[in-house]
Formats: C-alpha cells, structure tokens, sequence
C-alpha cells in the first residue's frame, strides 16, 4: 500500500509530507518506547506512537522511516512538525488508538 | 592514512537536541556512499549513546574519525560514572526516571543496543569522574 492508503484506512489528518503520500510503504511497527523500535525493527517504513516528543522523529529519523502515525488524535507541537518536514518524513495524526490502527493497517496487508 | 575528524558538544540541558550529533555523522556517512545498513547501525548506536550522555551525564562530548572502512566513535562525558558496568550491559537494566520513560527511553536497551549494532564496543568509567564509550562499526 501506499502512505495515502495509510491516510485513507485511519481516516487521518496529514500534518505535514504532502509531497510524499504515493511512496509505497510494506511493514510498520507500533510502539512508545523509542529504544524497542530502535532495538527490533528491521526496514519497516512507518512508526505508529502514541508518543509527541522531537525524539520520535529522530528515532524514525535513524531507522530510515518514512512516516509516524500520532494515535488517540494527538498532535505534536509545531517545532516537532517542522524537524520532520525538514527531513521528509510523513506526519499523521488519527483519531484511532494505538492497537486499533494496527489492526487496521495489519488486516489491510501491511505487515511487521 | 586518511580520516575525517568530527567533533560535537553534546548539549545536556535540550532533550530535544539530543540526537543532532548522530544525525550529522549519519548524514555525513551517507554523502560519503558508505552502505546504508552500515550507516544505520552507525547511527543507532551513536544515537542511543547520545540519548545517554544526554538523560544519565548532563552531556559531553562526542569525537567521530571516519576511516575508509570503519567509524571510531569516542562518547565523553563527565556525568556521575556507572558503578557496575556490567549490571548496565543488561537487557531492561535501568536508572532512568518515570520521566525519562514517558519521553521513549529509559528501557534499559540502550547499552545493549549500541553492543547489538557495533563490532567493538569498550565502557571506561569512573564514579563522580565520569563515562567514556567507545564504539566502532565496520563498514560491511
Ligand atoms: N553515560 C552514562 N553515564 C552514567 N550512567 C550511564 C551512562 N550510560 C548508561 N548509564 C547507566 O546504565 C544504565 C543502562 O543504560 P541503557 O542500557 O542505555 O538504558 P537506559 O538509558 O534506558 O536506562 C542507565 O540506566 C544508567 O544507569
Ligand atoms: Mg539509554
């Protein structure tokens, strides 16, 4: 699938990577413990988190990421938004939580 | 034989910026052509050091020499020491606060991360004195 599909399934809101929804993406990983994704994940292109902080992006950042997913509607603040649009990474936001939108993305195809 | 030098202040005080260093380093790698899985091992051990002089050692200093085939990278702090070195090698062994914890970090993975992803990996550390990591990465 591609982030658009992402944007479309979790009926999410695009904050900031417009330029980047057609990238097709295979496998994603869901977590708040930054060191976990840094530990186990392995080529997976999106991050879903319930987590804000300026370290998420850099821990995507890191593992060649291409987008994060903020669950439970969170929204980081502008600084957080800006460090991703700086370094392409897609930002969403969506209503869903956390093992919900992994459900979603898992049944869909997307795999771990 | 050839080297470049890189040499970063860790800023203790901005968990925010903790992971700048890294980042360059890993920009840098990556202009230069070296392999992206070398690259990324680079940064993620670098990174997770960098989290710790930031989160457990009010900050340091980080020197990176990249040779044709390899990273030295030498990780200074002068924060409190680690008592057992050992003990911190551990999977899930953690000092770090409830704080720190809802930030991402604090999992007690990060040592063991930077051991995971590097070939050579060495910890000098004296109490109230302070931590010197050194990690390097051959590039495959
Ligand atoms: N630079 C450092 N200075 C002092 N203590 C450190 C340093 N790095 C690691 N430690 C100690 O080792 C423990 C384990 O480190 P680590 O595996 O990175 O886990 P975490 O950072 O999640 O606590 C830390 O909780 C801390 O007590
Ligand atoms: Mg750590």
């Amino acid at each position: 699938m591609t982030i658009r599909d992402v944007v479309r399934l979790l009926d999410a809101e695009i904050l900031c990577g417009e330029e980047h929804l057609d990238t097709e993406i295979h496998t994603a990983c869901g977590s708040d413990m930054m060191s976990d994704v840094l530990a186990y994940v392995k080529d997976q292109s999106v991050l879903l988190t319930g987590l804000l902080n300026p370290q998420v992006v850099r821990t995507a950042e890191m593992m060649d990421m291409l987008c994060i997913v903020f669950v439970r509607g969170k929204r980081p603040e502008q600084e957080v938004i800006d460090l991703a649009r700086s370094k392409g990474i897609v930002l969403l936001s969506t209503e869903k939580r956390l093992f919900v939108a992994c459900g979603i993305l898992y049944t869909n195809g997307l795999g771990g | 034989m050839q080297c470049i030098r890189l040499e970063y202040d860790v800023d203790g005080e901005n968990f925010s910026s903790a992971g700048n260093a890294s980042e360059s380093v890993k920009r840098t790698l990556k202009q230069m052509g070296v392999a992206p899985g070398s690259v990324r091992r680079v940064a993620i051990a670098m990174y997770e050091g960098e989290i710790n002089m930031v989160i457990h050692a009010h900050g340091g200093k980080a020197v990176v020499e990249i040779y044709p085939e390899r990273v030295d990278i030498y990780l200074k702090d002068s924060g409190p020491g680690i008592e057992n070195i050992e003990l911190a090698m551990k999977a899930g062994y953690s000092t770090a606060t409830e704080s720190i914890r809802s930030l991402g970090f604090g999992a007690g993975m990060g040592l063991p991360n930077m051991k995971k992803y590097s070939d050579e990996m060495r910890i000098d550390s004296t109490v109230g004195v302070g931590t010197t990591v050194f990690l390097r990465v051959n590039f495959e």
